[in-house]
This record gives structure tokens, sequence and C-alpha cells, in this order.
């Protein structure tokens, strides 16, 4: 199949970017689509041009690395799926994609396709842990937990990081991200003590990073590629007004 | 060169508390006056840098990715081994040793593994109190599975991504030290050289890869867990950004580099489709449990398998090895699936791969059964290569996705190179000739969290060490010599890219030193490697310039690494004159075509020496003693 790209082109996050088309000739069904654009970038490199910048790393749809918009949508139209699992038979001749990169004023583009994602290791600093110094830990099988609760808590920590659900999201808010992470650690028995404390550090990260605010639309559950669920924002919610309250009394 | 294992002397029971106890400490007020490097943030480097963190060093820890997150220990499937006997199968410290070093075909060294059997059952409780989400019972404890090589249930799994999640509990860990100042992480930043002042490592020259500037970083040691090489193969099972670069750089300055040709090809990966192919993807080895292999009996049959009917099929596995069948061991099923495509019977559209048939299990189990075990593999098989297989057989393909060999260690996990430290896949340790499944893991994580923050300790405070600076005149010629590599690849402008070099670099390694390797092959191998890397040298096409971001100058760096190990490989598998564990040379097996050890001449781990550009590295030898476990002959017949 032969495609048509239009893809947003920047040098640096200095400079103003824009949109490139470029033809995709003979397109394989079989290729994913970063194999699609290595041939392109191929092509680009052999005219002397300079080859798109994308991140991708695994290629296996759990490293988070990759990500961008495909007509409108991250990672592209197929479900629960990263754009480096997305396969061009989803696609038919004559097809026309626009590709652009996550777009939100937290996510700086730093070249082409490539944004800084930075803010999202700043939000997991600022409390997204469980304090337990090497060599402490009591024996794994000490403190029973339910197997719903760490089933849960699983769902909750297969998030990826890849930064779609910000990219979705009309308020460029990255509820779901901090939520899940949130949710992980405070549906866990070991959680319990730094759980107020993580839900009111993490949420005044999430907002120095100028996220927007969470409107309950929805958009980040339908594109996350691992399909974390939007309850994980209501426990985060629950988390921080109940930790916020504390510590007012406190004081 | 001398290889002074440092082994504790006495019995190997208590081999690591005895080196515990006398090892020299750093007196917890003189800890932040010692600077460490780490570089790679995947378990091994995650988890040293977050320990090394908590105990007050200085540490700046650095990847290549945008976030430490990304390393490619992430990637693991399966599960990781801990000898807790939690299931009361008759597990413990001394099977998982005794398992870890006959599955290594008796090419690892016994103390190593004995520590890594002890250390497994800290690791488990340290990654549940970090919140790992381990599987677990209704009853609220935690959850075991079987793996290959083992016969009791020693193997802790959350979900299919075990990787992931004790990824995120290194990770976290690691930012936990960020936040308290312990540590700076510095991502999107290659190292690209090592500093070696009187003969101690003192720093690294690193590549802001945003910016493209060049960067000293002095320390008092450097610790390098930057994982494996399986990228030479270009088509590999690991992540694009996986590279040799640094391991490669420290040998260039004087770090053995031990057993390059000890690779693990693992059975069943999702074969290549075409010639854009740019990575491969591994199936669970768990399939081999109900699936059965095969190819037709006639070379270029291409029916659609429906139409073959069973009297013209091939169940090559179950008819060369009776007793295990579609279960022997990953080098060999790896070999026969090779054997039979190389005799023209292979399938697919390339005729590079075999059958994974789930027919006779579905009329068997009925495919609920079948849903329900496999039900995730299948999906990912579908998404990827659009055939449902329910309705036809799978096919699959060996691929290489991980390698033993790596620098030279000693007990303390310090390369030839004092204060160079070397943990994870990077190393060579403990795995021997082939590695378990879900042992990669374990050993990152033993290295990273229980070993490294003893033995760096003793090494500080055992040294004198003297005062330098970014000014130096090693750091300046270091520097002048990164420059002038990146300088090189740019002003080349010629008309191949570098991934065309890559892929044939790939193609040369794979099939003279894949699956199996005879001498012939592998001189052949060594001569196409070297007009290759001439080539490359005045052919090479790398775009743009270094002051930004330029993917392929990144790219142009590792793969010139790879086209200079992958001889070394070459040249390693050409002088173990034996055939062991994932190391198998034509030359070399019984007369049922099994591998044939030589204990009496190959009992070592090769470490070579690196002696200039123009002239052939050095073989040292490691002798390798065994004293608990005795070398015996594998077989599956």
């Amino acid at each position: 199949m032969n495609l048509k790209l239009h893809v947003w082109r920047q040098a640096n996050a200095a400079s103003a970017g824009r949109m490139e088309a470029y033809d995709a000739p003979d397109v394989n069904a079989d290729m994913s689509f970063l194999e699609m654009l290595d041939v392109v970038n191929e092509g680009l490199i052999a005219q002397g041009k300079e080859p798109i910048a994308f991140e991708h790393d695994c290629r296996e749809g759990i490293c988070g690395s990759c990500g961008f918009m495909v007509n409108g949508i991250a990672h592209g139209p197929q479900r629960g799926t990263t754009i480096c699992q997305l396969h061009m038979r989803h696609f038919k001749d004559g097809d026309e994609l626009y590709l652009e990169p996550w777009r939100a004023r937290a996510f700086p583009v730093i070249k082409d396709l490539v944004v800084d994602r930075g803010a999202f290791d700043r939000i997991i600093k600022a409390g997204g842990y469980i304090s337990a110094r090497t060599g402490s830990a009591p024996d794994g099988n000490a403190i029973p937990i339910p197997k719903e609760d760490s089933d849960l808590a699983m769902d909750a920590a297969a998030c990826i990081g890849c930064g779609a659900c910000v990219a979705a999201c009309p308020n460029a808010s990255a509820a779901l991200f901090t939520g899940a992470k949130i949710s992980h650690l405070g549906l866990l028995p070991q959680g319990q003590a730094e759980r107020s404390r993580r839900a009111l550090r993490m949420v005044a990260q999430y907002n120095d990073e100028l996220f927007g605010s969470c409107t309950n639309i929805g958009e980040c559950e339908a594109v996350c590629p691992k399909e974390i669920k939007m309850e994980n924002i209501a426990r985060m919610n629950r988390d921080y007004l109940k930790a916020a309250l504390e510590s007012r009394k406190a004081s | 060169m001398h290889l002074d294992s440092k082994v504790p002397s006495g019995p190997i029971e208590s081999a690591w508390e005895k080196a515990k106890f006398e090892m020299k400490l750093v007196n917890p007020a003189n800890k932040r006056k010692f600077n460490v490097i780490v570089v790679g943030s995947g378990l091994a480097g995650g988890s040293a840098a977050a320990s090394l963190g908590e105990l007050g060093y200085n540490v700046k820890c650095f990847c290549f990715q945008d976030s430490p997150r990304r390393a490619h220990s992430i990637a693991a499937q399966g599960g990781i081994n801990a000898a807790k006997n939690y299931q009361n199968d008759g597990d413990s410290v001394y099977r998982l040793f005794y398992d870890t070093v006959k599955g290594g075909d008796f090419r690892a060294r016994e103390h190593n593994v004995y520590r890594l059997a002890q250390i497994s059952v800290n690791i488990i409780d340290q990654c549940v109190a970090q919140g790992v989400p381990f599987a677990r019972e209704y009853g609220g404890l935690l959850a075991n599975r079987s793996f290959g090589g083992a016969q009791v249930s020693r193997t802790f799994y959350a979900r299919g991504q075990t990787g992931q999640q004790l990824l995120l509990g290194a990770y976290q860990a690691l930012e936990a030290q960020v936040d308290a100042g312990r540590v700076t992480m510095i991502p999107r930043t290659e190292m690209l050289d090592l500093v070696v002042i009187n003969g101690r490592a003192r720093g690294i020259i690193t590549r802001n890869l945003v910016t493209g500037k060049l960067e000293t970083h002095v320390a008092d040691a450097v610790i390098l867990a930057t994982g494996g090489y399986g990228n030479v193969f270009y088509l590999s099972t690991n992540a694009k950004g996986s590279n040799c670069t640094a391991i490669w750089r420290a040998y260039k300055r004087g770090a053995a580099f031990a057993n390059p040709c000890f690779t693990q090809i693992h059975p069943t990966c999702i074969p290549v489709s075409g010639d854009y192919q740019s990575k491969l993807t591994l199936m669970s080895e768990s399939l081999r449990n109900d699936g059965r292999i095969w190819v037709p009996q006639q070379p270029g049959d291409k029916r659609n398998p429906a139409q073959i009917p069973e009297g013209e099929r091939d169940y090559y596995l179950e008819r060369r090895y009776p007793s295990f069948g579609n279960l022997v061991p990953r080098d060999v099923a790896s070999r026969a699936a090779k054997a039979a495509c190389d005799e023209g019977r292979g399938v697919g559209e390339t005729g590079l791969g075999v059958y994974l048939d789930f027919a006779d299990s579905i009329k068997r189990l009925g495919r609920d059964t079948v849903e329900e075990r496999y039900g995730n593999l299948f999906e990912m098989y579908e998404r990827i290569t659009g055939e449902d297989p329910y309705k036809t057989p799978m096919r699959i393909y060996p691929a290489i996705h991980y390698t033993m060999g790596g620098l030279w260690v000693d007990y303390q996990l310090m390369s030839t190179i004092p204060g160079l430290f070397v943990v994870g896949e990077a190393n060579f340790s403990d795995h021997g000739a082939n590695r378990l499944g879900a042992s990669a893991l374990m050993q990152g994580l033993s290295d990273g969290y229980f070993v490294i923050p003893y033995t760096l300790g003793n090494y500080l405070a055992s040294t004198k060490l003297e005062k330098v600076s970014a000014d130096a005149p090693e750091f300046r010629a270091v520097t002048a010599d990164v420059e002038d590599r990146v300088r090189r690849l740019l002003s080349i402008k010629g008309n191949r890219t570098v991934s065309s070099f890559h892929r044939e670099l790939g193609k040369v390694i794979w099939d003279y030193c894949g699956m199996s390797r005879n001498a012939d092959g592998l001189r052949t191998a060594i001569d196409k490697v070297r007009t290759l890397r001439e080539e490359f040298w005045t052919n090479v096409n790398v775009p743009g310039s270094g002051e930004d971001l330029n993917q392929q100058l990144e790219n142009a760096g590792r793969v010139a690494d790879f086209m200079e190990l992958g001889e070394l490989m070459c040249l390693d598998a050409l002088d173990r004159n034996e055939s062991c564990g994932g190391h198998f040379r034509e030359e070399f097996q019984t007369e049922d075509g099994e591998a044939l050890r030589d204990d009496v001449h190959y009992q070592y781990a090769a470490a070579w020496e690196f002696t200039g550009p123009d002239s052939p590295p050095v073989l040292n030898k490691e002798q390798l003693e065994f004293e608990y476990v005795h070398p015996a002959q594998r077989s599956y017949k």
C-alpha cells in the first residue's frame, strides 16, 4: 500500500515547527508503524534529508518510550496498543496520516515527535515510592495480602509512563498517571505509612508541572495502551482530600 | 594480566559472610566525600544507585533513555528465581546453586553462583517491601510457578510483567534517593569513554544526547550496569538502544572481556517477516508445554499447513528426543529448528520458521483451557502477525536474547581495572555458558542491592585515592579522542546508512557465530567483519550535526563498537574447541549430535585483553574449579 504522511518537524525546543508531507510507498501490511517510519527515514537519508526523530526502545509495548498522535489519536487507532505494536494492516492504500508529538505544556517538544516527559519522573520523585532501606525488609510472606488487593494494585502498576493520557486529555491532565501510582502503593499494606504524605506531595508536584486538572472526560482511559482505569483517579482524589483535611487539623 | 578471582577460602556456605566481615568499612560521615558513577539504570544499575545513595555516597547515575524507568530490564516477562522453598517442595540455596552451575554447563565460578543463590531470598523480601505486586494465592501468600531447568517451583512473578514491576521498584527507590539529594540522575546521556588515571578508573566522558555536548565526570569509582550486547546480531529481542559501547570502551581501556562467544538463543520467538524488520519478539517458553513443533517432511513444501496430512509432517523434536520431546532445553530446541530450516523444510514466506501447533491440545483440552493458559500470548501473536493461532499453527524461530559473556570481574565484581565495577548482564560472572530462565532478574538485583554496597565500600576504604580534577591531562586526552571519533563519524558522508551496516554485520554474526559454529565459518566471519568495518569507516552516511539530538549519530557510534566486538566473539568461539551451553561447535559433538564439552582443556573463563588497534588481543585464562558440583554431560534423550 502507499500512504501519505504529514509529520510535525521541529528542529529543537526553541524553533518553530511545521507539518511536512512525505510519501510512504510500498508499505508492507506486516510492518509495525515504527518499521514503516524506519523505511521512510532510510529514504530521507538517501535523499540527503534529515530523518524524522521519534522515540522508541523496546518495541514490545512495555518500556513506554514511544508515542505520538496519529490522526489526532494517541498511539493511533487500535485500542490498548502502543504505537510500536500497531501494525500497518490496520491501514489501507491511499490513507493520509497526520503524525504529531504529544501536545501539553508540561511536555515541551525536543525535536520532531520527541517530547520531554521529565515531569513524570519529578512526580514519582515527590513520593511515588515506599521507603524500604535495602536489607531491612521482613520476610516476603510476613504480611499476607489478599489476592484481590494485590491484583488491583497490579492493574494500576501496569502503567508504562508513556504520556498518552496527558496527550489525549483536553486539559493536558496527568491525573491518570499520578492516580495510578498513588493507587498502586496505597492499595498495599506496605504503602500505608507514607500514604498521606505521598498524596499531598505528588499532587503538589503535579500542579507545579503545569498539568491541567481532571474534569472526568475519560479520553485518558480510552487511549491508555495498558487500559488503566479512571477509578485510580478517584482513589487519588480520596487520598488527597483525606490527607489535606488531616493536615489542616494537625496544623 | 593477572586474574585473581579473590574467592574466599573455607567452606562455600560461609564464604560470603566471611568476605563481608573481612571487608573494610567506610565511616558513615566519610561516605558523602566519595563520588560514585553508575552507568545504566536497569535492575542492576538502578538498584546499585539507590542502595549506594541510601548509604550516603554521592552518586551520579546515567542512562541514555529519557527516564531511568525505561531500561530494558523492563521487558523481562517470566519471573525471578529465589530459594525460598515456600512451596515445601524440597528447594534450598544449595539446590538453586546446583541447578545454576549445571544449567551453565560448568563454565561459571562456583563461589559467585553460591552467593547469588543465598542472596536470592533477600531480593524477594526487599521487592515485597517496596510494593512490587507479585502474584499471590487466595490466602494472601506469594505464589510461585515452575520454569525450565528446575524440578522445583521457585519462580516469583507479576503476571507476564515481572521485569517491569521489579524495575519500577528499583526506579522508585532511585527516585526516592534523587528526592533525598543523594543521587543525581542524568538521563538522555551516553557514556562514550572511560578515564583511567594511574591505573584506576577515575571518571567517564559522556555526550548529552539533546545538546550534543561532551561532558567529563570525575569519580572515585565507576560502576558499569549497561546490560548485554545481543544487538550485535541486529535482530534480537533486546531494545533498539541496547548497546555495548560502555563495556567496549572499558575493554579498550584495559578491562578484560570474558567469554564473548557465550550468547543465548531463545527458541520461541516470532519469525522475521521481511527486510524492514527491526526487532524480534519473544513468546514465552511455556507454550512448548502444549504446542507440538513440526515442519513438512519434504523440503520446499509450501502448502498451507492445514493441507499437509499427518503422515507428511515431521515432529522432529519428538522424533529426535523421545523422552523430553518438545520440552528439551533452549539451546537444543534452537539448534534443531535451525537444522530443519537449513534442510529447506522451514515454513512461512522466508523459510525461516517452524510450526508450533496447538490443534491437538485444543482437541484434547478444549479451546477454553488453551485460552485460559495462553490467551494473552495468542493475542500478542495475532497483534504482530495478523494470524489466529487457534485456527492456524503459530510460526516460531529462534532469536538471540541474552549474553552470558561480558567484562571479567572478580568475586568483588571489580574488573581488571581497579575502581571499575561491573554488575548485571554487563559482567560475565554467574551464568557460565547458558543462563536458566528467571535468573537474569535475580542476578541484576543481587549485584545491585546486595553485593556492590559492600564491595565498593571495601575498595574505597582500602585504597588511597589522590585528588583528581576534570582538567587532568588524562581527561583532556580522552575527551579529545571522543571528539575526534564523533567528528570522523559525521565527516564521512558516504553512501550507506548506519542501519544497512548494522543489518549486514548482524547477518554475518548470526550465520557464523549464532546457533552453531565451525572453525571455517568463524574464520570467514572474521574476514567479513573486518572488510565491513573498513567500508563502514569510509562509506557510512551519518546525516545532521553533532550539536543536537541526532539519533543516527548515536546509532553510528554503537554500530562501530559492535563491529569490533563481533570480531572478538568470533575469535573467542574459534579458540574454544568444545561445545558447551549456548556455544555449539559443529566439530565437537557426540555421535547423536549433542554438545561435547572438553573439561580437560577448556574448563576456564576466557578473559581477552586489548593490546592495541593493530595487534591481536591476548587470551588470559581463569581456571574454574568445581569442588561442589561435579561436571557431567547433560542428556535429554
